[in-house]
């Protein structure tokens, strides 16, 4: 057994003290060689599927991107270092996160840190930027709480709306083919109880029932359920031309395959993660022409067709149609705002960020109250590209096509 | 109505099953607890969408390629990493400890492979996805298919165990490891060939739930849970148990989602769960311990 002394002691902690406070000294070093960009994203887990499709891809891209560029210019120090990336996986725990965003920001200190994938990542994580002070770009975090959050943490900025923007718009668009005669009054959900599938179906539920349609069939399924027929041969049976499921992405593709199978095919299909993703055409095959669901593109859009190559030159594949555009848009205004500002100043690169406008795949980018509110609400299937039917400015890039062509068979 | 939710249930039971019978037998007979079992049944899932959207060979040939991969990997896995555990371990219980230390680092590894090499992405095929129409009831034939293997290789592992000589020494093995040298059977040989038939189940059962189900690299967990339910559930090393317990749960489940709510699918496998292991704690055709 070691007994320790009391000087042993102090001296210890005379020693580690001293080394933590050189830790956390700021690197003086002003002939800067890189720009470090730190980040902890869900490379195994549960988040590793949506982090692998919307988050790590994008963050790559814009790295590749802006190092091709030649870097970015901080005016301020007069050179233009290229970007360094210091990179953990949080094994999609959320305590895993916030410990490599307080590593990245102490041990490696590093210039900006970048979230890790999901809404409750993001909630979790956010006291920890704020306490650090780093920008904190939510782009794949949906909360209708955003706006009392940018009260909390003032450095935190929320990209891709609230539940009541995706259910609100897809009811503002039933009502319109309502009333158009295309669909009948019956509409049948269900959701996952699970975070997204409940925001979404607490803000739709009411939604649907204020604008005078009927609810034949509102239920949750536990996360994880890999059997829908017991649900689409219910509703198969209620008479409904709509079918709308606020669904993660194993299920999504589920629903679709066993749809098809029982050959229940509604006028307005509906899905939620997944649907824009790029392998759901491979899954649904013919059928997913024509099936909506939560986002959107505009297929129109040159900045957006390029993004698509280069996302695919890089990647190996295309992006997902709605978080990954709008990801990749919140890194191209952060490198905007780190330009504008000419140095490496994060409070004053934040105040940046909720004030400018910005040039980005999206257009014109101007935050409002540290939130993204031009989004894409609503898309569908429509010749191979996820086309946006709804906009929370107004716009729709196409008409609706209601209703869908019906399954074609798997042979 | 009945009829077709309780004919969906066993179709969906079918799958339980399946997925459950290589993991009896692994921990059964050579007590290793494999937590590496779910990522063993996604890497045949991954073999197989390889094999169809690579090469186009037909998911059902790709069984006579992966199983046997899925035996020949299992079979080098206890070679090299679990028997030396099973050799100095002084009792059972000591092995299953160890086993499930191994195992847990097993299941990063094979994770950690699959990440590389295909990334954390969703995958999916489609293949058999066609309606069959069972006594009115519509029923997709791959589902049919896990079915109909989970029911065959059930009775038949269960007829080779109980009609055989090889099978008596696998049940020899299961039922008293210190005394089955004595009757001169090589307990280290019988333990590695169940080990390496479970892997080769776990392998077949990844080839068929990849026709209907989304996998990914990370999702190999949720099939080792699912199919440890269904092993306790069933009486451990039992295949029949396996086979009744997986049915039980999928019938209960699909009845839950279609007469009270889908939501409660969840809560009614665990009440029975729990129910089974108080009224019956070794399990519905296990054996009492002495």
């Amino acid at each position: 057994m070691t007994t320790l002394s009391r000087r042993t002691l102090l001296q210890a902690m005379g020693t580690g003290a001293l080394a933590s406070a050189l830790a956390s000294l700021p690197s003086f070093a002003q002939d800067r060689t890189a720009i470090r960009i730190g980040y902890a994203v869900s490379k195994t887990g549960a988040n590793a599927g949506g982090a692998g499709i919307s988050t790590i891809p994008n963050y790559l891209l814009w790295v590749d991107d802006v190092n091709k560029a030649g870097g970015l210019e901080l005016s301020k120090l007069g050179v233009t270092p290229p970007l360094e990336v210091t990179e953990y996986d949080d094994r999609s725990s959320a305590e895993e996160t916030v410990r490599a965003i307080e590593r990245l920001a102490t041990q490696d200190n590093v210039d900006f840190i970048l979230p890790s994938w999901g809404t409750g990542s993001n909630l979790a994580a956010g006291p920890t930027f704020d306490r650090f002070g780093f920008p904190q770009l939510a782009g794949t975090a949906v909360t209708d709480m955003a706006p009392q959050l940018v009260q909390r943490w003032q450095n935190s900025f929320w990209f891709l709306g609230g539940g009541h923007d995706y259910a609100n718009a897809l009811v503002d668009l039933l009502v319109k083919q309502r009333d158009a005669g295309a669909i009948n009054n019956k509409v049948a959900i269900a959701s996952v109880a699970d975070g997204f599938g409940i925001d979404l179906s607490k803000a739709a539920t009411p939604a649907f029932q204020a604008a005078g349609f009927e609810l034949v069939y509102d239920k949750t399924y536990p996360l994880g359920t890999s059997d829908f027929a017991p649900i689409i041969n219910e509703v198969a049976g209620l008479g409904v031309d709509t079918f709308v499921a606020f669904s993660y992405p194993p299920d999504t593709f589920a629903l679709t395959q066993q749809s098809v199978v029982a050959n229940f095919s509604p006028k307005i299909f509906y899905l939620g993660v997944g649907t824009a993703f790029p392998i759901y055409p491979n899954v649904a095959g013919p059928n997913h022409n024509g099936v909506m669901g939560v986002g959107g593109i505009d297929p129109d859009s040159e900045a957006i067709a390029a993004y698509f190559e280069r996302h695919k030159a890089l990647i190996g594949q295309a992006p997902d149609s709605w978080a990954s555009a709008i990801t990749y848009a919140s890194l191209e205004i952060l490198g905007q705002a780190i330009t504008r500002v000419g140095d490496l100043d994060k409070a004053a690169v934040s105040a940046e960020i909720a004030s400018g406008e910005f040039d980005t795949i999206l257009g014109k980018v101007k935050l409002v109250d540290n939130q993204l509110r031009a989004l894409w609400t609503v898309g569908q299937w429509q010749d191979g590209k996820f086309v946006g039917l709804a906009h929370t400015e107004g716009k729709a890039a196409r008409e609706p096509v209601v209703p869908k062509s019906a399954w074609v068979p798997a042979s | 109505m009945l009829f077709s939710a309780i004919l969906t249930g066993l179709v969906l039971g079918g799958t339980y099953a399946l997925i459950a019978m290589g993991l009896t037998l692994q921990y059964g007979v050579a007590r290793i607890m494999n937590l590496a079992y779910g990522d063993l049944i996604i890497a045949g899932s991954f073999g197989a969408m390889l094999l169809f959207t690579a090469l186009g060979i037909n998911p059902l040939i790709a069984l006579s390629i992966v199983v046997p991969l899925g035996f020949a990997l299992s079979w080098l896995v206890y070679a090299l990493m679990l028997q030396p555990l099973a050799r100095r371990s002084p009792n059972r219980d000591r092995l299953e400890g160890d086993s499930i230390l191994a195992t847990f680092g097993l299941l990063f590894v094979i994770q950690g492979v699959a990440l590389v090499l295909f990334g954390a992405n969703y995958q999916s095929y489609s293949f058999l996805a066609v309606p069959i129409d069972v006594f009115g009831t519509t029923i997709a034939a791959n589902r049919l298919l896990a079915f109909a293997l989970a029911v065959l290789f059930g009775i038949g592992l269960f007829l080779l165990l109980t009609r055989t000589r090889f099978g008596t020494v696998i049940r020899a093995v299961a039922a008293n490891p210190g005394s089955a040298p004595l009757v001169g059977i090589d307990v280290d040989h019988v333990a590695r060939l169940a080990f390496a038939l479970g892997g080769g189940l776990a392998a077949a059962g990844g080839v068929v739930v990849s026709m209907y189900l989304t996998f990914s690299a990370t999702m190999g967990v949720i099939f080792t849970m699912k199919a440890l339910i269904v092993v306790i559930m069933g009486g451990v090393g039992n295949l029949l148990g396996a086979l009744a317990a997986g049915l039980i749960l999928g019938v209960v489940e699909t009845l839950v989602s279609s007469f009270i709510d889908p939501g409660l699918t969840l809560a009614a496998t665990y009440l029975i769960f729990l129910a089974v292991l108080v009224v019956r704690p070794q399990g519905l055709f296990g054996k009492p311990a002495r």
